[in-house]
């Protein structure tokens, strides 16, 4: 299997795109690229089983590697295990949703699809990349589309969200870098030269001085990402702006680049500086599941809340993180997967609903059940799977974090623990206020009565999102198959941590 | 057909009926929905009584004990080697029992629902909505691992919300399901921290093993009991936990507030989720540990037989003072699962001891009837009547003969009148409080006649009272489908107290006699009957005499009126501490304090830029350029000055 693949397909479909001409030969044009894209996808997770039932058990498939640039040995090196193929069908799902979602985009529809389809691209190329400075080429890839994502087609105060968030990101940029560029200068490979190679740092001991200095850097720019606290600020402001897609795509895909990145170049390159600094870690995720929670509670726009219940659910995946057990990072992972599908689809319903009413706050809507049932229904699902209802995601992806979480014996990481599953409850409190209140209850407004269900098109994203949460949620068992012997490297070098740290 | 199988359909052909009414019901099946509903539970409940006949006579029993057979059992979810969600079936003697009174109920409800629901727009959702129900409930009943109890539990909780909020228009009926599942999410919160400590100690969440490593000497057991915080052991804070959790669904003592505002949801919903079957999963989970509790930590075991006196009495004073019927139903459930409660509470494992585990289930089963049956008459009536309050009733009892004849003897049953069902579990109850517990005797008795009085209030606010004065809107008793089930239910309301669950279901397996001497009959039966005497003179005919005691007791009265006030409770400190006291500041702090950094950090780094504007275009792509030479110029960096 060809990985570069990933990368082909979407430049195809970007080129075409820019080809086309007229919205109804773009869009389709877009579809067909991101169904291809999923296909790749479903054809990358049948070879990997292949591969492992046939006994192979490397851990990565698929590797290629080319040098790019010789004197700084800059490589293009990729290469998949479970967790990132789980990513990218993460990824699959949601560029098809979003597009779909997207299909009467009228204004600038060519360069939206464009955008659309290179934020893909850098997402593919982040999660096949074995090469840290490859990762950041293509984490920049998908910095810029956001922020013009936005600029352009977004609402509200969408200049000052879309700077706000650029500005954030490429912040947090800077500091991968500062950490990557440490650890580059920290190796030495047997040849005697620096490497960005993943696998090969791996089998390297950083001094740990030289973790201790650069872990930080690496783990807040990569956290920035996926909304650490006291860093999250840019995620309300640009979901409120941004147009629905983007908002799918920066949840569903771009915080996942930052929870995938703190697991894969901060913590397993330098897991003694993760073994001390866990604790601190652990206090910023809690803050961000609590407080995140709290604050939910008190939006009034659907958008805001779930951008603020995002940083809670983000919180999650960085607390699994810093747990550092296997079953802990295991749950963080599959709570990537899930909160990806889940936010994803819950910005379509909100989307969905706004075309139609033309407001988000809770307070103006109401009823909307009798007059819209389908998406009313995909609110409510999006909303059940957020607030960790069995046979959806949240429940598999968040209990296997709870669980991991406590078999870290430490009482103020069982305290933390236990934070984290109050939020559950506080979770269970902002849904149904919010789903009370706008799909329940009298009906908001009396124009309402002449408002329309969902288009096939809106129809079709939103199956196509709850199929993937139902079955990450009906047979856990499966993701967390494939993501196990991922994880288990991470252990495994996190096992080998010099005592006494 | 394989037992597995057989065992295996009976959550499954509700869940399949969910799915089918789910997907196609509101636009295919919108007539049919019911009977569809109502044929596969009727299924169900065939396979659940098969199932009982082969436990209970055929192969339920290894060298006369009833064992735990797991028959089913899949990895869902592992989360280590050790430790993983095994979705599995498993029947034992409360399992079987559990099945028959769920699967039948809920066949119940559903026979009723075509009657009472007819008409109704969203037919076919609410039929899917019940099937859900009692799909997760039954898996509930049948699970083999303490998260798969979890699992379900948190669908119970959700069908339940979803019936509640049946009639999604009315803001009443959307905040008492609001209420409904968050107080009980709260309770689950326990439950499941609770579930970590006892698997972190036990290394499994099999119920099986668990219960073995927890009931037995182990290492298991001296570790949890070794491990302690704030000077209560490891294992007491799990199993305490876990009993929250279990509270929380049984609506106790404080955690009770959501049960009477449930009632907004329609009058069957309330019979099946809120009378017989989702309300006693909390004294099922106790049940299921009941070894753990009884043998190795009988301190646990106190505060369940507190907590369920408690709980029985405090609902009991509330019951006589409502006038909305449904309200007073939902509190005399509430103090009938408080008796369920306390007599697991004041039982010990093993044999003839085990008796207050026996006289529980008895109860349970008992009571899952008659009081079905009182809310399905209480549907019946409101039916005709279109009101919740006593004040629009009274004289019913020649429109609706068959709703007044059976709620009369569903009111005997609960009041513990002989040889009425309720008569048999809660002499069983009241002994068992007598041998251990002489002070829970004396409220359980108390409480026995409080229940007498309360329930025959109602009777006679509902049938007697005053003549019948209805508008002429009224159609009768309803149809055939609603009369049916208040017969069948009538009939288990009387005979059901002579099913020897003594027999099957006890704590260790073994059968026991049950062995209560008819001198002991003599109080509680005679503080019945005085309940019932003194309601019939204050009931029986409008007089002023109600309003003149109440009067009197002044205070007291007001406050069992309004409850104790305990949702006044509930809202200072949701509305006041969580609200005002935490979620405002944290909005407000996150938009002024950790923004406003982020903002003055932009207005610095704006006013920096204002100093060195010469570079300054405007145009991202400088920035960008900017932004990558400054890359470049750290790499030289890096690479010139670091060694």
């Amino acid at each position: 299997m060809n990985l570069t693949l990933f990368l082909l397909f979407p430049l195809a479909t970007a080129i075409a795109i820019l080809l086309a001409s007229g919205l109804k030969q773009i869009r389709v044009i877009a579809l067909i690229g991101s169904l291809l894209q999923l296909a790749l996808g479903g054809k990358l997770l049948m070879a990997y089983y292949e591969q492992r039932a046939a006994g192979n058990q490397s851990q990565m498939l698929f590797e290629y590697v080319q040098k790019w640039y010789g004197p700084l040995n800059l490589q293009y090196h990729i290469g998949v295990d479970g967790i990132s193929i789980a990513m990218i069908l993460l990824t699959a799902f949601v560029v098809v949703a979003g597009i779909l979602v997207s299909w009467e985009t009228e204004h600038l529809s060519k360069e939206f699809f464009f955008l659309l389809v290179l934020l893909s691209l850098g997402a593919y190329g982040f999660f096949i990349s074995l090469d840290v400075f490859t990762m950041f080429f293509f984490l920049e890839v998908a910095v810029i589309p956001k922020f013009l994502l936005i600029g352009i087609w977004g609402s509200g105060k969408k200049e000052y969200s879309a700077m706000k968030l650029a500005l954030m990101l490429m912040g947090g940029s800077a500091l991968i870098l500062v950490g990557m560029l440490g650890i580059y200068f920290s190796s030495k490979t047997a040849a005697g030269a620096h490497s960005f190679d993943l696998l090969e740092l791996a089998k390297m001991n950083i001094p740990l001085a030289r973790q201790m200095l650069f872990f930080p850097f690496a783990f807040i720019g990569f956290g920035i990402f996926t909304a650490i606290f006291p860093f999250h600020t840019w995620v309300p402001d640009g979901h409120a702006s941004a147009p629905t897609a983007a908002s799918m795509f920066l949840a569903g895909i771009s915080m996942k680049l930052g929870g995938y990145g703190c697991l894969r170049v901060a913590t397993y390159l330098m897991p003694d500086a993760a073994q001390a600094y866990a604790w601190v870690i652990i206090l910023l995720a809690t803050i961000a599941i609590i407080y995140g929670a709290f604050a939910t509670m008190m939006q009034t726009d659907l958008k805001y809340i779930n951008a603020y219940s995002s940083i809670s659910h983000c919180g999650f995946v960085l607390l699994g993180i810093g747990m550092l057990t296997q079953t802990s990072i295991n749950g963080a992972v599959m709570q990537m997967v899930s909160h990806g599908l889940m936010t994803a689809l819950f910005f379509a319903a909100i989307g969905m609903v706004y075309s139609r009413t033309h407001t988000r706050m809770v307070a103006q809507l109401g009823g909307l059940l009798k007059i819209m049932p389908f998406i009313s229904t995909v609110f409510v699902i999006a909303g059940l799977c957020s607030l960790g209802l069995p046979g959806f995601s949240g429940f598999a992806a968040e209990m296997t974090v709870f669980m991991g979480s406590w078999q870290n014996p430490d009482k103020w990481y069982r305290l933390a623990t236990i934070l984290a599953c109050a939020s559950i409850v506080v979770t269970a409190v902002y849904i149904l206020r919010a789903a009370g209140k706008s799909i329940m209850g009298p009906l908001g407004s009396e124009s309402y009565q002449n408002l329309t269900d969902a288009k096939w098109y809106e129809k079709s994203a939103a199956i196509l999102l709850i199929a993937g949460i139902l079955v990450v949620g009906m047979a856990p068992f499966w993701l967390i198959n494939l993501i196990q012997p991922g994880t288990e490297f991470i252990m495994n070098k996190l096992a080998m941590v010099a005592p006494g740290i | 057909m394989s037992q597995t199988l057989q065992i295996a359909l009976i959550p499954l052909l509700p869940l399949a009926c969910f799915l089918v009414l789910g997907l196609f019901g509101r636009k295919h099946l919108s007539s049919s929905a019911g009977v569809i509903g109502t044929l596969s539970l009727l299924v169900s409940t065939l396979l659940s009584l098969q199932t009982a006949y082969q436990y209970f006579f055929v192969s339920g029993k290894v060298n006369g004990v009833f064992q735990k057979l797991v028959v089913f059992q899949y990895n869902w979810l592992e989360f280590a080697p050790d430790l993983s969600i095994n979705i599995g079936l498993m029947i034992d003697p409360i399992t079987v029992m559990m099945l028959v009174v769920v699967s039948f109920v809920s066949l119940m409800v559903h026979l009723f629902s075509l009657g009472y629901m007819k008409g109704e727009e969203r037919f076919a959702t609410y039929f899917a909505f019940l099937s859900l129900f009692t799909f997760s409930m039954l898996g509930l009943v049948l699970s083999s691992n303490i998260f798969q109890i979890y699992l379900f539990w948190e669908l119970v909780g959700v069908s339940s919300f979803l019936l509640i909020g049946f009639y999604f228009e009315k803001p009443s009926a959307v905040a008492a399901a609001k209420k409904a599942f968050i107080v009980t999410r709260f309770a689950d919160l326990g439950f499941l921290i609770g579930i970590l400590t006892l698997a972190f100690y036990t290394k499994t969440l099999d119920f099986g093993l668990l219960i073995e490593r927890l009931s037995t000497a182990s290492p298991y057991l001296s570790d949890i009991n070794a491990a302690s915080f704030m000077g209560i052991s490891a294992l007491s804070w799990g199993l305490i936990l876990v009993f929250i959790g279990g509270a929380g669904k049984s609506a106790m003592f404080p955690l009770h507030i959501w049960l009477p505002d449930a009632m907004e949801g329609p009058t069957p919903v309330s019979a099946l989720i809120h009378a017989a079957t989702m309300v006693v999963a909390g004294v099922f989970l106790v049940a299921r540990l009941f070894p753990v509790f009884a043998l190795s930590d009988p301190e646990a075991l106190k505060l369940v037989m507190y907590t369920g006196v408690f709980s029985a009495f405090f609902a009991a004073v509330i019951a006589c003072t409502q006038t909305d019927i449904k309200r007073v139903l939902a509190y005399s459930t509430m103090s009938q699962i408080g008796y369920m409660m306390f007599a697991l509470g004041v039982s010990k494992y093993g044999g003839e001891d085990g008796l207050g585990y026996m006289g529980s289930m008895f109860h349970l089963f008992t009571h899952a009837f008659f009081k079905s049956l009182l809310f399905l008459g209480a549907g019946a009536v409101i039916h005709m009547v279109h009101s919740n309050e006593m004040k629009d009733m009274g004289g019913l009892r020649k429109l609706m003969p068959i709703t007044h004849i059976s709620f009369l003897i569903a009111c005997l049953a609960i009041a513990g009148v002989p040889p009425f069902s309720g008569f048999f579990s809660k002499e069983e109850i009241l002994m068992a409080a007598f041998e251990s517990n002489r002070f829970i005797y004396g409220v359980a008795l108390l409480t026995s006649g409080l229940t007498a009085f309360y329930m025959f209030r109602l009777y006679y606010n509902i049938f007697w009272s005053k003549p019948a004065e209805l508008h002429g809107h009224h159609h009768g008793e309803g149809t055939l489908t609603m009369k049916i089930p208040l017969i069948l239910l009538a009939v288990l309301a009387v005979v059901a107290g002579f099913v020897p669950i003594a027999q099957w279901v006890t704590s260790d397996g073994l059968p026991i006699e049950s062995h209560v001497p008819i001198t002991f009959s003599i109080l509680p039966v005679s503080l019945a009957l005085g309940g019932i005497l003194l309601a019939t003179r204050m009931f029986k005919t409008q007089t002023e005499l109600p309003t003149r005691i109440a009067q009197q007791m002044g205070g007291i009265y007001k406050a069992a009126y309004h409850k104790f006030y305990i949702d006044e409770v509930y809202l200072f400190v949701t509305k006041k501490i969580l609200f005002n006291l935490i979620g405002k500041p944290a909005a407000w702090f996150d938009k002024n304090i950790v923004d406003g950094l982020m903002n003055l950090l932009g207005k610095i780094t704006a006013k920096l830029s204002e100093l060195i504007k010469g570079i300054q275009s405007g145009k991202v792509q400088d920035y960008a350029l900017y932004f990558f030479g400054g890359i470049a110029g750290l790499v030289l960096v890096f690479i010139y000055l670091w060694k």
